[in-house]
């Protein structure tokens, strides 16, 4: 199916975009013990794309990263992974890295690659051929004959992150992949997720840190309290928000103040106002008649938390920036 | 679509489990704790050796099986003679007897005697041979009253000094003693059997639950059936098992060969004189062989659902109580049809597949008939993979259910113990 004949879910693609959908989710449902966790998720990822899946701690992500993977089904509706109902049956294409990092400890690095690339369906002579690959690629090949247990934390996820790639998937999932990486190994981390598209690789992942998706993705869904309140590109979520003029004028008060907007706010010497719809050009020229002395004017497009907070809301808003605090600590 | 999606995109269940397999297989053979299993079963064997030699020990000690003289020197003398003329005839059936020295003393009361326990006497014959006299607790006198009489009627010359030849013929077996020494022979496999079982299959247990702490669990399920993780860790710990039973019967044909006697000693029985299983001791083995594996999945697959469904040890000892329990009750089941042959209590131990092995093995040993093996044992592989169904079921259920809603995310690397793992130890 063509993005462009999807519902509300799907409309973050271009008219013009005619990638089939590596993932189609709709109408997700998950309940654990009488409480709803996903309550009626509709995501659709075209193949190619990087992918986010945004929200707060508890917002029902990692649940619904594990329906997408058939980890576990959903009491209601449907999700297909390369157009397979089951998303097992095509196993050898899913690359998949859950929040919980986890490896044998007495297992070589190079042996926990080769085998999670079995688990694939990649033999194992050729898992440890690739793995040596990998390794030295992220300058790990010193480490290759050692046990998981004596690698050092950073270097045992890098570990388990190229025994997610080392079958050569064509969807890579990634359960908080930035979670307990420094700023180098995140930097590292987003230019590997870009060179995974570049070569065609279909990735998402989660997070709870805005600017991971607002640097990487192309599409987004925010997702709060199990539902999915908005699902499409990132330009398109914040393009919800107008983009905000800020004025600074060197007349305090004068005539030209009628010509603003009934939503501007006045914040030291600064006048802040959402652009008008009739755009800029009339109001500029109202400004200059009514001698306001324009010392600057600058217009700044939302960005994608300013839509996070319109989206999903303020409560929402602020368990993320406590998630981002817990994580950083 | 990606023109990778022509090929076959997935392992079959065989192939995905025997990737799990081959991985625990290699990394259980391989680990410390494998040699402590090994060892385990040298345990039981030495604290259970050493408690039977003492109590055999203390038991001689304890109980005897002398009986005090107490009568004239002459007729004393009398009555051992008699015994021993007697011996050749009845054996263990007549009791040692030894002069009692104090009897000499004058106003020797053998009543008194034996209160004040001055010797350790099963009781004291006094009188004569013609009229003897048995003073004792009401156990011995009842024991040996009748011996006695014997001894002191041919010490008094009132019974046959001679005794007619018996000439003996041995048959190999008869209908009654078939039965009865097959029984011996069901039993021995049922017990032998059972305690492998038991020894073995908690190693499922311990095995999922250390892959829940290292949160590997999810890698494997994001990735292949949990119904081929299941059997995979399954047939693992069978091969495990087969290893470790070769180990310990190669161990245990080693010590037979050394000191055969000394172990039919220990044992109180000579294990080769055990009778032949009524399909022959070579199809006998192989049922065996094919019991125990049936036994052990059903067993396994159990505490594997269990293991699935526990978060900690704790939890798994306090869910695995009750299956070790039952799996009890099982083998006593099992164990009490054999005497029942076609009862409806045999019928629902053959059916019942966790006791379904068990009763199963008894028939061979008993009975010869073959093609109930293939029925119980077709059975008895359906029921595993019931049993595997459900536990993956209940595992996809109700242990995925959370990325950690509600809870501190920190990062936890199980992997990783903590920071002194950033030291990397020369190699």
């Amino acid at each position: 199916m063509a993005v462009g004949e999807l519902g509300a879910a799907g409309k973050y693609a271009s008219a013009g975009d005619n990638r089939p959908l590596a993932i189609e989710a709709r109408g997700l449902i998950k309940s654990f013990d009488g409480t709803r966790a996903v309550d009626g998720v509709d995501i659709s990822v075209p193949e190619g794309a990087i992918y986010g899946v945004l929200g707060p701690n508890g917002a029902g992500k990692t649940t619904t990263l594990r329906m997408l993977l058939g980890i576990i089904d959903p009491d209601e509706g449907v999700r297909r992974v390369f157009g397979h109902d089951r998303p097992h049956d095509i196993g050898r294409l899913i690359g998949y890295l859950p929040e919980e990092r986890g490896l044998y400890p007495a297992m070589k690095a190079v042996e926990a690659i080769a085998f999670m690339g079995a688990l694939r369906g990649l033999p194992l002579a050729e898992g440890r051929r690739r793995a040596a690959e990998l390794l030295e690629r992220h300058d790990l090949a010193h480490a290759a004959g050692r046990t998981i247990r004596q690698l050092s934390k950073g270097m045992a996820q890098t570990v388990q992150l190229l025994g997610t790639l080392v079958h050569r998937p064509r969807l890579v999932v990634l359960d908080e992949p930035f979670s307990g990486l420094d700023a180098i190994n995140q930097g590292k981390l987003e230019v590997l997720i870009r060179n995974l598209a570049d070569d065609g690789v279909t990735v998402i992942f989660s997070t709870h840190v805005i600017h991971h998706a607002e640097r990487l993705c192309e599409g987004v869904a925010i997702i709060a309290g199990g539902r999915v309140p908005y699902a499409g590109s990132v330009e398109a979520a914040r393009d919800r928000i107008p983009a905000q003029v800020r004025l600074e004028t060197r007349a305090r008060e004068g005539r030209w103040m009628q010509a603003l907007p009934a939503e501007t706010r006045r914040v030291g010497d600064f006048f802040h106002f959402p652009l008008p719809e009739t755009g800029i050009e009339p109001l500029l020229r109202q400004l200059i008649e009514g001698e306001a002395g324009i010392l600057s004017l600058s217009i700044e497009r939302a960005g994608l938390h300013d839509a996070f907070v319109a989206i999903a809301g303020e409560a929402a808003a602020r368990q993320l920036a406590a998630d981002n605090e817990e994580a950083a600590r | 679509m990606n023109p990778d999606m022509n090929a076959r995109s997935r392992l079959s269940s065989l192939e995905a489990a025997w990737v799990i397999a081959r991985r625990d297989f290699v990394a259980v053979l391989f680990s410390r704790a494998f040699l402590f299993f090994l060892l385990g079963p040298l345990f039981p064997v030495i604290v259970g050796g050493l408690a039977g030699s003492i109590g055999s020990q203390v038991q001689r000690e304890a109980v005897s099986v002398e009986i005090g003289l107490a009568m004239s020197e002459p007729d004393n003398a009398a009555m051992i003679a008699a015994r021993e003329s007697l011996r050749p005839q009845l054996g263990s059936a007549l009791p040692r007897l030894a002069a009692v020295p104090e009897a000499r003393e004058p106003g020797f009361d053998a009543r008194a005697f034996l209160e004040a326990r001055r010797a350790n006497y099963a009781a004291i014959l006094s009188g004569s041979p013609e009229a003897p006299r048995l003073v004792g607790t009401e156990a011995q006198v009842a024991h040996w009253q009748g011996p006695i009489g014997l001894i002191a009627a041919s010490a008094a010359g009132a019974a046959p000094a001679a005794f007619p030849e018996v000439r003996t013929e041995i048959v190999a077996t008869s209908g009654a003693s078939q039965r009865s020494n097959r029984i011996r022979t069901a039993q021995a496999a049922q017990m032998l059997l059972f305690l492998l079982t038991m020894l073995l299959a908690g190693m499922v247990l311990s095995n999922l639950v250390e892959e829940k702490a290292n949160k590997i669990i999810e890698i494997l399920a994001a990735a292949i059936p949990m119904d081929a993780v299941f059997m995979g860790k399954l047939f693992a710990m069978l091969g495990v098992s087969f290893v470790g039973i070769s180990v310990w019967g190669a161990v245990g044909w080693g010590l037979w060969s050394l000191g055969g006697d000394a172990v039919t000693a220990a044992m109180g029985s000579d294990p080769s004189d055990l009778p032949a299983p009524a399909v022959g001791w070579g199809l006998f083995a192989i049922l065996g062989i094919a019991y125990f594996s049936m036994a052990y999945l059903l067993l396994g697959a159990l505490f594997l659902t269990i293991g699935a469904l526990a978060n900690t040890v704790r939890e798994v000892q306090t869910l695995s109580m009750p299956v070790t329990m039952m799996q009890l009750m099982v083998f006593f089941l099992a164990a009490y049809t054999i005497t029942q042959p076609g009862s409806s209590l045999e019928l629902a131990a053959l059916v019942f597949p966790l006791s379904s092995p068990f009763a199963m093995l008894a028939r061979a040993a008993m009975d010869e008939t073959l093609w109930t093996h293939a029925a119980a044992l077709a059975w008895q592989g359906l029921a595993v993979l019931a049993l595997v169904r459900g536990g993956s079921m209940l595992f996809r259920k109700r242990v995925m259910k959370s990325g950690g809603a509600g809870r501190a995310k920190r990062r936890r690397w199980r992997a990783c113990p903590g920071p002194e793992a950033l030291v990397e130890p020369a190699e």
